[in-house]
């Protein structure tokens, strides 16, 4: 399963988003299972039509063959998901906290101060988690993929504590079509969430970097500010 | 007249073949003056009436109105506004595009739209779905999280509404029916044509094909022939089911104008101003001139231009999606009446014939 230079890759979703990025992982070379919240038997004529290539399985057996796991459900279904289920992998996490478009869930979600890929991460204790892929629509992220050195390639950020994984996520989102661009750790993370500078925008490089630095820099400057008044959003 | 397949010779008497429709959708984006002062709500809804009215005169075959709840687009009662259209057409088809059903009672939705064909003598369709706006569910209490429940229950209930027949139905979103009469009927055995409308979850589709529905997919960015698996899925599906083939619609957002150059300066200005007010609740990127010379160049899913660019994309779009219907939705928040209605008119008098033409060649 394993393979030094293309991790096998499971996706966790097969609703908009995941498709986009199972089909992505095909073209780069990964092997790719998908699950959705059902039995793999539903997913069949999906995946035979839509993400020629990839295998679907239960959950449970997607995970269990992968390097990689992409989170590229609802959170609200990921709740309910088991987090032991994930233990000792490599997780991505894609998704959003969106309250406007997937209704509210139960804080911490929402709290200020906490990145919604760090309470992720917190009910997945003993697995390793990466937030990236989610700030692209998912009507965009094939359309932008291009192929590395390309002039007019665009950005992704990359947050994570543990750097061997950021690395290794990287190498999987420049495989794919994208710069990889690490934002820091997973509380810097919040940069790619909805509101944040970046969210729902396809950049260049340098424009992704510029748009991430200026927002660091007035949340210094406004810092005591967003204290004082809360969040406007 | 949509949703009824018919044995087409040019395709030999083997496949099934639906007829073109070309048809227009409004949300009843508000209008301003010429001068850029914006309308009330009132008078931009009786100038969509006016511009239902012109689609008619000018030939195209159906006319629809999204649900939507904003003082940007001031139209939560689309099907009122239908019935006064229907009473100064006679040709017409008449619809909702879409109808919000998760946060609505689909035995309303129902009688609404029976009776919309009652009036208009059997003119009236539904397109089911979301849109992509949400504010009818804080609206009328509906939690967001409970989406993929409530549009699944209701369309199943909607799917049985549709049978004719007395109603038997149990669920959690809306009190249980057993042996409910459902007025008015449809006359002579007809069924209300219902589409379902599509933003890309594949879930959404196999759902259209289960309950037999027609598929409508809505592109409003990016490439749109990323789509054409998903017409395959949706036949493929209806095939598993049982179901005899369905027709597959398009609906994309545009403008005509007398010139390419004309179209993109007068739509420019209003789509990125709409499109940053709907940004930050629904995640879209704020266009930057690249984009939009992208979204209306030959691979963007915009339909900006003139007659015949705009049809040029149009043919090659139904072609590519295999799909027998595509709706133009026109306007941008802001884009004067009289500016629509050139649009009206120019759609119905240049690009309609002009798509004929394309797809019989």
């Amino acid at each position: 399963m394993t393979n030094a230079t293309t991790p096998t890759i499971a996706v966790l979703g097969a609703g908009h988003v995941g498709p986009a990025i199972a089909r992505l992982a095909l073209e780069a070379g990964h092997s790719v299972a998908i699950a959705a919240s059902g039995n793999p038997g539903d997913l069949a004529l999906v995946t035979e039509l839509l993400i020629p290539g990839a295998e679907p399985l239960w959950t449970v057996d997607a995970i269990g063959k992968a390097d990689i796991v992409v989170l590229a459900m609802p959170l609200h279904r990921f709740l309910r998901m088991d987090p032991n289920a994930l233990s000792e992998k490599l997780v991505i996490d894609a998704m959003n906290y969106w309250p406007p478009t997937d209704g509210r869930l139960p804080p911490p979600f929402g709290d200020e101060g906490i990145g919604t890929s760090e309470v992720v991460a917190g009910r997945l204790q003993d697995a390793t988690v990466v937030k990236t892929l989610n700030h692209v629509g998912y009507h965009e992220l094939e359309t932008y993929a291009r192929p590395s050195g390309s002039v007019d390639r665009r950005a992704l950020g990359v947050a994570g504590d543990d750097l061997d994984a950021v690395k290794t996520v990287g190498a999987f989102v420049d495989r794919i079509g994208y710069d990889a661009v690490p934002v820091g750790p997973l509380s810097a993370g919040r940069v790619l969430q909805p509101g944040g500078p970046v969210f729902g925008a396809v950049l260049r490089r340098e424009d992704f970097e510029r748009a991430v630095h200026n927002h660091s820099g007035e949340q210094k400057a406004f810092g005591l500010a967003e204290q004082h008044y809360g969040r406007s959003a | 007249m949509i949703d009824q397949p018919v044995n087409s010779a040019a395709a030999g008497g083997k496949e099934t073949a639906f007829p073109l429709v070309l048809g227009l959708d409004t949300f009843g984006d508000r209008t301003n003056t010429a001068n850029g002062q914006p309308l009330s709500h009132a008078q931009t809804i009786r100038n969509v009436v006016e511009e239902g009215a012109l689609a008619e005169q000018v030939g195209v075959d159906f006319f629809g109105i999204g649900e939507h709840h904003t003082d940007y687009f001031p139209m939560p009662a689309g099907d009122v506004v239908l019935a006064s259209i229907a009473a100064r057409t006679k040709r017409i088809h008449l619809g909702s595009a879409v109808t919000v059903l998760s946060s609505d009672d689909p035995v309303r939705v129902f009688q609404r739209y029976s009776t919309l064909n009652a009036l208009s003598n059997g003119r009236a369709e539904v397109i089911l779905g979301r849109g992509s706006s949400i504010e009818s569910f804080p609206l009328f209490g509906y939690d967001l999280a409970e989406y993929e429940q409530l549009f699944e229950e209701k369309t199943a209930l909607f799917a049985e509404l549709l049978e004719g027949g007395p109603v038997t139905w149990h669920g959690t979103t809306r009190p249980a029916l057993r042996d409910q009469d459902v007025v008015p009927h449809l006359e002579d055995g007809r069924r209300l044509p219902t589409w379902v409308g599509v933003g890309g979850s594949p879930q959404s589709v196999i759902r259209a094909a289960r309950l037999g529905f027609s598929l409508m997919l809505a592109i409003i960015g990016g490439r749109p022939a990323r789509f054409a698996p998903f017409a395959d899925l949706f036949q493929q599906a209806l095939a598993n089911f049982g179901r005899l083939p369905l027709p597959v619609g398009v609906h994309g957002p545009g403008h005509v104008a007398p010139t390419d150059e004309q179209a993109r300066e007068e739509f420019w200005p209003h789509w990125r101003e709409l499109i940053k007010l709907v940004a930050v609740e629904r995640g879209f990127a704020i266009p930057t001139e690249e984009s939009f010379a992208y979204e209306t160049g030959p691979q963007g899913a915009l339909y900006v231009g003139s007659p015949e660019t705009v049809a040029q994309k149009i043919a090659t779009n139904l072609r590519t999606l295999r799909a027998t219907r595509f709706d133009l939705k026109y306007g941008a928040g802001g884009l004067p009446h009289e500016t629509l209605m050139t649009n009206i008119e120019l759609y119905g008098h240049q690009v309609i014939p002009r798509v004929r033409e394309l797809m019989k060649e």
